[in-house]
């Protein structure tokens, strides 16, 4: 085997995640909100709900509906964002919710809807993930009843090596191929429930093999316990 | 007190007297949980509300206060939307009309229905706006949960329409601190500040009398409770607080006489 030669532009080592915020309660309407930050990607999540599900057709009598809406502040980005629902934010709308839904015991509230929303404040790669891990603490703040919690974080692959938890700068990793920049990083968005460690959202955009995935869900299972804890703490931190 | 005096003091007391069966005291020292945690292992103890065995571990469902009763262990969540329960007593307001009986509001996710049948006096079917119209505010209670929604009852003592007086609105989690052990921190609130206080399960508290000040002075008291939901030894602080304010305010509090309202 080859010697790993990547080195991570912060220094970080490859299991290492960044500095991590978390913080309850910070929207005074929502009925459950919470703040996670990665380092310079942060992201707040409010909870409403459960609230009655209007049009009354869309209603289910055996168990509630969760929905969620994720969106990007339009300064969170270096270009400004288009405020509103796009392609993009429309996608991870949609695997937030199925990240989250596992875990939460919907059937306790037929007829209802529980609205998740989630809004970046500052990109720098891994939002998806910082948006579930708020969300989860938010869930919990409202009071929801939950199996466990979500967990949440980006494993990429760098060069030759397999990173956690991506900044904006390695998720745009290049190296020089017959005098041609190439892209050599791969972005792997894993949740994890925190006490089963099942997996609830996995994606991929890039290139790697059958065992890079192997090797990044292991990584992801491993981080997940100290991603949990940050959550826990901030939790447990009320006033 | 004897029964006489109590009657005069309040009638609205009969209200509050049941809620004991939930309520507790809550203390700083009692250990927070979120959800997914192990609370204990083994197999001394029974899973109660907000919690699930799992092999041999009871873990956590919810996000709130350890309650560990002799064997059962509980967990009390401090915050979330009202979820209902038979015989809660409710504060809310007419919002819609049917030609049976009324929708009420009563800040839950589910619908809420008063039959005409259930209000206890007579009501003119033709006119059911000549009992309660819209926007009227009505202490109820819930006599029964079914899939398509709640039922209930004004046909119990204290259960009436509300007249004059002041809404406030609360997390329903922390209605159990505002009535207090036996509804000890409801009374010596109304004492305290000479008013009336009606304490709905869903969070909705009506205060009334005859000053506005006096009014204010419960709301205030209230909010302090709210706010502050983990002090031992509660009751004492919001005593020394309503002093403080009322020294501010510079009011003096008559105590309550015989409550004027009729039914």
């Amino acid at each position: 085997m080859t010697p790993k030669t990547t080195k991570r532009p912060d220094g970080r080592a490859n299991d290492e995640l960044r500095e991590m915020k978390a913080k309850t309660g910070i929207v005074k309407n929502a009925d459950g909100s919470a703040m996670f930050s990665f380092g310079n990607t942060v992201a707040i999540a409010a909870v409403y709900g459960p609230r009655k599900l209007l049009p009354q057709h869309l209603q289910n009598p055996e168990k509630g509906k969760l929905r969620c809406y994720y969106d990007l502040a339009s300064f969170s980005v270096t270009e400004r964002k288009k405020p509103g629902p796009s392609r993009r934010s429309s996608e991870i709308s949609f695997v937030t919710g199925k990240a989250l839904e596992p875990v939460i015991r919907l059937d306790n509230y037929p007829n209802t809807v529980i609205d998740v929303y989630i809004l970046v404040l500052q990109a720098d790669a891994s939002t998806r993930c910082a948006g579930i891990n708020a969300a989860a603490m938010a869930l919990a703040n409202a009071g929801i009843p939950m199996d466990e919690m979500v967990t949440s974080v980006s494993i990429g692959k760098m060069g030759d090596i397999i990173v956690a938890d991506l900044t904006k700068e390695e998720e745009d990793f290049t190296i020089e191929k017959n005098g041609k920049e190439e892209k050599a990083a791969t972005d792997i968005p894993i949740a994890v429930l925190s006490r089963s460690k099942k997996i609830s959202l996995l994606q991929l955009d890039g290139k790697c093999t059958k065992e890079d995935v192997k090797e990044a869900v292991q990584l992801a299972k491993k981080v997940s316990s100290k991603i949990n804890q940050v959550q826990m703490e901030a939790l447990k931190k009320v006033k | 007190m004897d029964k006489k005096e109590k009657k005069n003091i309040e009638k609205d007391e009969e209200i509050n007297v049941e809620e004991k069966t939930n309520p507790e005291e809550i203390e700083q020292d009692r250990k927070i949980v979120v959800p997914g945690e192990v609370i204990e292992s083994g197999s001394d103890f029974l899973p109660g509300e907000g919690t699930r065995r799992e092999g041999k571990e009871i873990v956590s469902m919810r996000f709130g206060l350890l309650d560990m009763n002799d064997k059962l262990i509980k967990v009390i969540p401090l915050s979330g939307a009202y979820v209902p329960r038979p015989g809660n007593v409710v504060i809310g307001h007419v919002y819609d009309m049917t030609f049976n009986g009324w929708l009420i509001d009563i800040a839950s996710p589910f619908n809420s229905f008063l039959s005409a049948m259930e209000v206890g006096r007579f009501v003119n079917k033709n006119d059911l706006s000549e009992t309660l119209n819209f926007r009227d505010i009505v202490v109820a209670k819930i006599k029964d949960i079914k899939s398509r929604g709640i039922d209930l009852t004004m046909r119990e003592r204290g259960l009436k329409r509300l007249e004059g007086g002041m809404l406030i609105r609360i997390n329903s989690a922390k209605v159990p601190r505002v009535i207090g052990k036996a509804g000890s921190m409801v009374s010596m609130l109304k004492q305290e500040t000479g008013t009336n206080i009606i304490v709905g399960q869903n969070g909705i508290i009506w205060i009334g009398a005859e000053d506005v000040e006096n009014e204010l002075l419960a709301k205030k008291a209230i909010e302090f409770i709210a706010n502050k939901p983990f002090i031992h030894g509660l009751t004492e602080l919001v005593k020394k607080f309503l002093e403080d304010e009322k020294k501010k305010m510079k009011i003096t509090i008559k105590p309550i006489g015989p409550t004027t309202e009729e039914n």
